[in-house]
């Protein structure tokens, strides 16, 4: 059983849709109480960073997800501005992340990138884990995946970086620490490949 | 690498698809949630659906089939049509459509770009500007499917919106939609060197050589098209087609064995 937290940011019906034709179940946690012996969950989000923030401070869930998370280790994922305020901090606001990965959230610089549109980091681009790794299970070549945003995850710690793009420069686009798992890119929108990577978690 | 997009644009009319030549006489092409599995079978890059009627007729997104469009897809999905305020985009968003393109509300408005960018953040936000050529061969912003000119230079007001912090322009060249015959290469070059956020060309494009043209000028660029896509054959037999990662690698370049696993 996979929880999807429902906080008003990100679109939660695509990852019922893809575990549904994976035959994996999903269940949905919008307060406190749905996530109640959660197994493994996922932490979507599209949009700004403060208003994700925000939005997660309002539920009601955000002491039970650092509970979960931190003292309890259930695998938890990430995806997109999910992946990003589980950092310290954002170039994009001012609030304070969940601070689960030690990290800073930077934004491009749009001097390094060579070509005439700068930002956002939008469309198909390929991500190289570093090392293997079972999140990229199948994936080790010619991957690619949907990105869309204008800041990156830089982890302080860089052997928590388990997989790259490159985007005027080579930033971490998947990271890895414990239980905490972290991508940059939509795997809900990114065909064969987002499907794999989708059910790779879920086997963890 | 950053690919350049290849975008299947979609028109709905009446619950369904429909194509248009020049923004007039739409062609029921099929069904919008069937073009969805489809297109989610030949692993589009990105899809865009522009609903014609929601902006002419004053109505409200349809956010029924909205919903079931996003549920559907495996793939990015822009919406655009009838979206006329932070609350609609909000709306759609939670649907779970990726990007919101806005028309003529932004004309009228240009505010509303930072208003929804401020709640969704910019990389959503995406503005479509119907262009058509004037006669004395400049270019002005049309709005309600082509019917209404609005005296507005679109180069002058692609600088403006990239300033309002628009994530993505969309240009629609009404002259060239359906006629199959190429993009409007002056129009493209124009605007491309206005800008640096990302542009998306739509109309024109008759064969994957025309799209080819596009991105070896302007590399990292997303190229739509409608009737290459839905459309078979000199007699437009409707066939929804879209070319294979082997053939899209060989227009951007790509060395690569091959994506099949």
């Amino acid at each position: 059983m996979i929880t999807l937290i429902d906080y008003g940011v990100g679109n939660i019906f695509a990852f019922q849709n893809v575990y549904k034709r994976l035959n994996i179940p999903t269940k949905i946690a919008k307060k406190k109480e749905d996530l109640a012996n959660a197994k493994k969950l996922i932490l979507p989000g599209v949009g700004s960073f403060d208003y994700a923030m925000a939005q997660l401070n309002a539920s009601d869930m955000r002491e039970k997800l650092d509970e979960l998370v931190l003292e309890e280790k259930v695998p938890v994922i990430g995806i997109c501005v999910g992946m990003q305020i589980m950092g310290n901090r954002s170039d994009e606001g001012k609030l304070e992340g969940l601070k689960w990965i030690n990290s800073e959230i930077l934004k491009f610089d749009e001097n390094l990138i060579q070509q005439r549109t700068k930002l956002p980091h939008m469309g198909w681009n390929d991500v190289v884990p570093i090392n293997k790794h079972p999140l990229f299970i199948g994936l080790e070549k010619e991957a690619i995946f949907y990105f869309l945003h204008s800041f990156y995850f830089k982890c302080n710690n860089e052997t928590e970086s388990i997989a790259v793009s490159n985007y005027g420069i080579s930033f971490s686009s998947a990271v890895h620490r414990e239980n905490i798992y972290g991508i940059q890119f939509h795997p809900e929108k990114s065909h064969q490949y987002g499907e794999k990577l989708l059910h790779n978690f879920a086997n963890l | 690498m950053l690919r350049p997009r290849i975008i299947p644009s979609l028109l709905l009319h009446d619950n369904g698809l429909v194509k248009t030549v020049k923004f007039k006489s739409p062609k029921y092409v099929g069904d919008p949630i069937n073009a969805v599995r489809i297109f989610n079978e030949k692993e589009v890059d990105e899809l865009a659906f522009f609903d014609i009627d929601a902006t002419v007729l004053n109505k409200e997104p349809n956010y029924i089939l909205i919903e079931k469009l996003a549920n559907q897809s495996r793939m990015p999905l822009c919406y655009g049509g009838g979206v006329k305020t932070v609350e609609q985009a909000q709306k759609i968003f939670g649907l779970g459509i990726e990007k919101i393109a806005l028309s003529s509300a932004v004309i009228q408005n240009p505010q509303l770009v930072t208003q929804i960018a401020d709640r969704v953040g910019s990389q959503s936000v995406i503005v479509v500007l119907d262009i058509k050529k004037n006669l004395f061969g400049g270019y002005e912003i049309y709005t309600h499917n082509g019917k209404k000119s609005t005296g507005i230079n679109p180069i002058k007001f692609a600088k403006e919106l990239e300033k309002l912090g628009v994530g993505e322009i969309i240009i629609n060249s009404i002259d060239q939609d359906g006629v199959m015959k190429g993009y409007d290469l002056n129009l493209i070059d124009k605007i491309a060197e206005t800008i640096s956020i990302p542009l998306t060309v739509l109309g024109g494009a008759g064969s994957m050589s025309d799209i080819e043209k596009v991105i070896e000028k302007h590399g990292v660029i997303g190229v739509a098209a409608g009737s290459l896509f839905v459309f078979k054959g000199p007699y437009k037999a409707v066939l929804i087609n879209y070319p294979t990662q082997i053939e899209k690698n060989k227009i951007f370049k790509i060395n690569k064995s091959g994506n099949t696993e």
